[in-house]
């Protein structure tokens, strides 16, 4: 590996997540950020929380903020269409959420059963109030999930990065 | 009033208000939707409850997610059958923490009360047509889901070491009520949901909450 080379995007994530002091980590297991979820696994301050269902990460989050914790919930496209009313809960008690969502059912997806969730994820998101903030270069994905994370918990707002397909890679399912 | 089902012996009420009898600073309680968010209002409406008004089957997660935020207290979930019948994973999720703060109660009427008393699945099966379900054991369900302490309370006798166990046993812990079906008056906290939560990290984390 070239030692001049930029950092790994999903270490970035893993950087900024730690400098926002989030200590509750959420997912169900994702080939795309299986990456940060081992690095948050590993880490000392974070404590990772596996699901059985999306859902239950909204209600986490919300567990957690009553108890003066930030948290994350990490989740693919499908796994949106699980969390529908419960991201009703971020607009009825106002607390503030980030969720990293890993998109599929992009242009270029070789799996029919992602698109609809994939297509729909988006529209979903921003028809439940949160704030949809799309990236697609791995260039920008520091950048933008600090943006997110400071709307989120200095600006009180709940918040969806979209981690383009672009960026993840097709190629790279399955790879850490 | 009170219809009478072999088994369902416990008043809701009743059990719920020992459950939060003298409640300290310590004492964190989350109540699902429907009769249980009515059933902690009426034991006294305190900053330390969080009342659902929806949400359904949010609870036990959210209980989980402020149990780990605050190992130092003790969280009470407080919910119905069929909103824990909705989230069932949950337990799994629980059981995978293994958080040592936190209390589970069930109170099980075997319906879904708010909706107007429909069998829910833990309603014995072959019950006649409107009120059959699955004979769901959900303490059997816990149990097996990895939560150990789990049980079923069906007396009278039985609720005040009901009580101690939801209040001090070592978590996670999991107790199913069998309770009366009733019609009760609804007695309502506030409904703006950012209210409660404010209140509630005032309450717990001072005036930064
Ligand atoms: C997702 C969702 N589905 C359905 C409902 C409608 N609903 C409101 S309360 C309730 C029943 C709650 O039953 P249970 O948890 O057993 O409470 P209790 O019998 O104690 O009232 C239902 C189905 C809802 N609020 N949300």
């Amino acid at each position: 590996m070239n030692a001049n080379a930029a950092p790994d995007w999903r270490d970035q994530i893993f950087e900024v997540l730690r400098a926002h002091d989030i200590r509750q980590v959420y997912h169900v297991p994702d080939a795309g950020h299986a990456r940060l979820i081992e690095a948050c696994q590993r880490s000392a301050s974070i404590r990772t929380v596996v699901l059985t269902t999306e859902e239950e990460g909204v209600a986490l989050a919300a567990g957690a903020w009553l108890g003066g914790q930030r948290s994350v919930l990490l989740m693919q496209s499908s796994g949106v269409g699980n969390t529908i009313n419960m991201m009703g809960l971020t607009k009825t008690l106002r607390f503030p959420f980030l969720t990293l969502i890993t998109m599929r059912g992009e242009l270029g997806e070789f799996n029919s059963w992602q698109y609809p969730m994939g297509q729909g994820t988006p529209k979903v998101l921003e028809a439940m109030g949160l704030l949809v903030c799309p990236v697609a270069a791995a260039a920008d994905v520091k950048a933008t999930v600090d943006a997110a994370a400071r709307a989120a918990f200095n600006g009180g707002q709940a918040v969806a990065v979209l981690l383009r397909q672009k960026l993840i890679g097709i190629k790279n399912f399955g790879e850490k | 009033m009170k219809k009478a089902i072999p088994g369902l012996l416990l008043e809701r009420r009743a059990v719920v208000r020992q459950l939060l009898k003298d409640p300290d600073d310590d004492l964190l309680v989350i109540a699902g939707l429907g009769s249980s968010c009515w059933d902690i209002t009426a034991a006294g409406d305190r900053p330390l409850n969080m009342p659902l008004w929806g949400g359904m089957g949010a609870p036990v997660a959210m209980g989980l997610g402020l149990a780990l935020a605050q190992p130092g207290k003790r969280v009470l979930v407080i919910t119905g059958d069929g909103d824990m019948l909705m989230s069932l994973g949950s337990l799994a999720t629980v059981a995978a923490q293994q958080p040592e703060n936190l209390a589970i109660v069930v109170l099980d009427n075997e319906k879904y009360g708010e909706t107007g008393n429909q069998a829910t699945h833990t309603s014995p099966r072959d019950n006649g047509p409107t009120a059959s379900g699955a004979g769901a054991d959900l303490g059997a369900i816990a149990k097996a889901c990895g939560i150990a302490d789990s049980a079923t309370v069906r007396e009278p006798g039985a609720v005040a070491q009901l009580v101690g166990d939801a209040r001090t046993a070592q978590g996670p812990i999991f107790r199913v009520v069998k309770v009366m079906v009733e019609k009760l008056e609804l007695v309502m906290p506030p409904q703006d949901g950012a209210l409660l939560k404010d209140r509630f990290r005032r309450a717990l984390l001072g005036p930064a909450g």
